[in-house]
């Protein structure tokens, strides 16, 4: 499946990212080369390989219950470009 | 529903998200868990506020009671279990993805049997898997008016597990009950809180069979769950009535309209973009199992039967009393001390009845010691019924101790020599009724009774008028 200019519109409205024409075309162009290269990949034969489900091969890293200190309130914010009354304040969603 | 006609054609599957609210802290950072009411922003750190560089790492209690959870509703624990990114772009996830289960959630394949209409009906679970809460969003005015959105991160990163059904209900009352079911299962494992705000949430798919389905997101409140539903079934009847063809998509509930509004189409799970979080390390903890199984509570199902065997009380009883794990405990504890069957008399229809007219909780109940001294009371025949139920709506309303209240009321029953006055007294002043009690009318009878409680304010005991009416109106 090659994915079309379409395809790259709707992905980047997904994730709210502003792609001109010319942007566009040039994602696709490398969408699809990616997509090649993992048609390659289908060919080889992975029969008795054991699947990795994560690529630093560790596994079983927990914590334990403990609660710390959280960040003041002005730290929480200090990044935000706008804030009121202690919110955060975002664009509306609907 | 009943009596609408419409069993069999609605389907509904729940998903129900659960806070673990009992864990100390965050499920990815050691942020407390204890963010109710607390000034906005004020309960958050580098992790739960996804700045850049920070890394998650999974609080092991969490997975812990993940799978005690699983292992209650009969699930099946995964061999192999890890967290994907679940990518939105929502002012409610600092990050823009969520971190959540996907393929390999914690537990699946479950059951839970939930009392359908005259018999018990069996609701399969899909899966059990963590996620983190999001935000807290904080609309001015309604959400599609608002012009911006408030955000408070204090909840962001609180533990949750989300609960997903089949679509095996079949009414909005059987979901109401499921999800009580649940909470009760999860408040004996001790690992939630359902009375905090927000502890609760649910999604619901439902369509009428034949029909697309609608999900209708956020439902936060327990009765909300059943006022929803009703009211998007009924919708969705009107649509097909009128021949209009009712599509896909997911609503919001509001809470103080009583509706569901339209909020966006579907999104496609492929849309989210899952991809394994990198930054998380997969989880082999199946060997747990035997470990936590063993710590596994006596669950709500086991205890009622439990109580039926121990006690000798009814089903019903013991059904009412384990439904909620402090009715249980505080019926144990007066069952312990008095006649078991007359404690679950008092505690199963007196005491909770009249907590629910007062919309109120078994915790704002007063102690056990009291209702072992009212039952004791009753038993030796100092009060009549009459008698405790005063003293019991004087202790929930005035609180009190419930010696003084007898005392102060003259709840003490009278003594049978003033009983048997007032009713000789009644006797000779109501002929008319005594005729027509010995003329075959019983209910005359009753009449007499009321009389003599009358004359004696309420502190004769009914059965003993009862009967020395009887005894005296044989021999006259």
């Amino acid at each position: 499946m090659a994915i079309s200019v379409k395809d790259v519109q709707h992905i980047a409205s997904l994730a709210c990212v502003d792609l001109n024409e010319t942007e566009q075309e040039r994602f696709a162009k490398q969408f699809n080369s990616i997509l090649e290269y993992f048609k390659e990949l289908d060919g080889l034969n992975t029969e008795g390989v054991e699947p990795t489900y994560h690529v630093i091969g560790l596994n079983n890293v927990f914590r334990e219950d403990d609660a710390y200190e959280p960040l003041p309130q002005e730290e929480a914010l200090k990044n935000a470009p706008r804030h009121e009354k202690g919110y955060f304040k975002g664009p509306r969603i609907v | 529903m009943d009596g609408d006609g419409l069993e069999g054609s609605v389907i509904i599957g729940l998903e129900i998200h659960c806070q673990l609210n009992k864990l100390n802290s965050k499920l990815f950072c050691g942020c407390s868990t204890k963010q109710q009411g607390l000034e906005p922003n004020t309960m958050t750190c580098p992790v739960c506020l996804g700045l850049p560089g920070a890394l998650p790492v999974i609080n092991k209690k969490a997975v812990e009671y993940s799978i005690m959870v699983g292992l209650a509703l009969s699930c099946e624990i995964a061999e192999h279990t890890q967290f994907y990114r679940k990518n939105y772009y929502y002012p409610d996830l600092p990050r823009g993805f969520q971190i959540t289960q996907y393929d390999w959630p914690i537990a699946s394949n479950g059951i839970l049997t939930v009392e359908a209409d005259g018999e018990e009906r069996t609701v399969r679970i899909r899966r059990v898997h963590m996620e983190e809460d999001p935000g807290r969003l904080v609309h001015q005015g309604s959400i599609e008016t608002s012009k911006f959105v408030l955000v408070d991160y204090n909840r962001s990163g609180m533990p949750l597990l989300e609960v997903v059904t089949e679509p095996d209900l079949r009414s909005p009352k059987e979901a109401r009950r499921f999800i009580n079911k649940l909470r009760n299962i999860l408040e004996y494992l001790d690992v939630f809180d359902g009375s905090l705000e927000g502890a609760l949430r649910v999604d619901a798919n439902v369509s009428l069979r034949g029909g697309a389905r609608v999900e209708i997101k956020n439902i936060s409140s327990y009765k909300g769950v059943e006022r929803a539903l009703l009211f998007e079934i009924s919708r969705q009847q009107n649509m097909k009535r009128r021949g209009v063809k009712v599509t896909q998509e997911t609503r919001h509930y509001d809470d103080e309209r009583n509706c569901t509004i339209t909020l966006r189409t579907k999104e496609q799970a492929e849309e989210y973009r899952y991809y394994p979080e990198p930054d998380l390390v997969p989880l082999s903890v199946k060997s747990w199992e035997p470990r936590l199984k063993a710590t596994l509570p006596e669950l709500p199902d086991a205890r009622r039967e439990r109580f039926k065997k121990q006690y000798s009380i009814s089903d019903d009883h013991a059904k009412v009393i384990t439904s909620e794990i402090r009715v249980a405990n505080y019926y144990e504890c007066v069952a312990g001390k008095c006649e078991p069957r007359l404690a679950a008399t008092w505690v199963a229809d007196y005491l909770k009845g009249e907590l629910n007219y007062r919309d109120r909780d078994i915790k704002d109940a007063f102690e056990p010691e009291k209702m072992i001294y009212i039952l004791e009371q009753l038993k030796t025949g100092i009060i009549t019924d009459k008698g405790a139920v005063e003293v019991m709506r004087a202790l929930l309303d005035e609180g009190g101790d419930p010696k003084d209240i007898i005392l102060s009321r003259n709840l003490a029953k009278v003594e049978t020599d003033i009983t048997k006055a007032a009713v000789k007294d009644v006797i000779k002043e109501n002929l008319e009724a005594i005729r027509d009690y010995k003329d075959g009318k019983p209910q005359a009878l009753n009449y007499l009774v009321g009389k003599v409680m009358k004359k004696t304010n309420g502190r004769a005991d009914p059965a003993e008028v009862n009967l020395l009416l009887r005894e005296l109106l044989e021999c006259t």
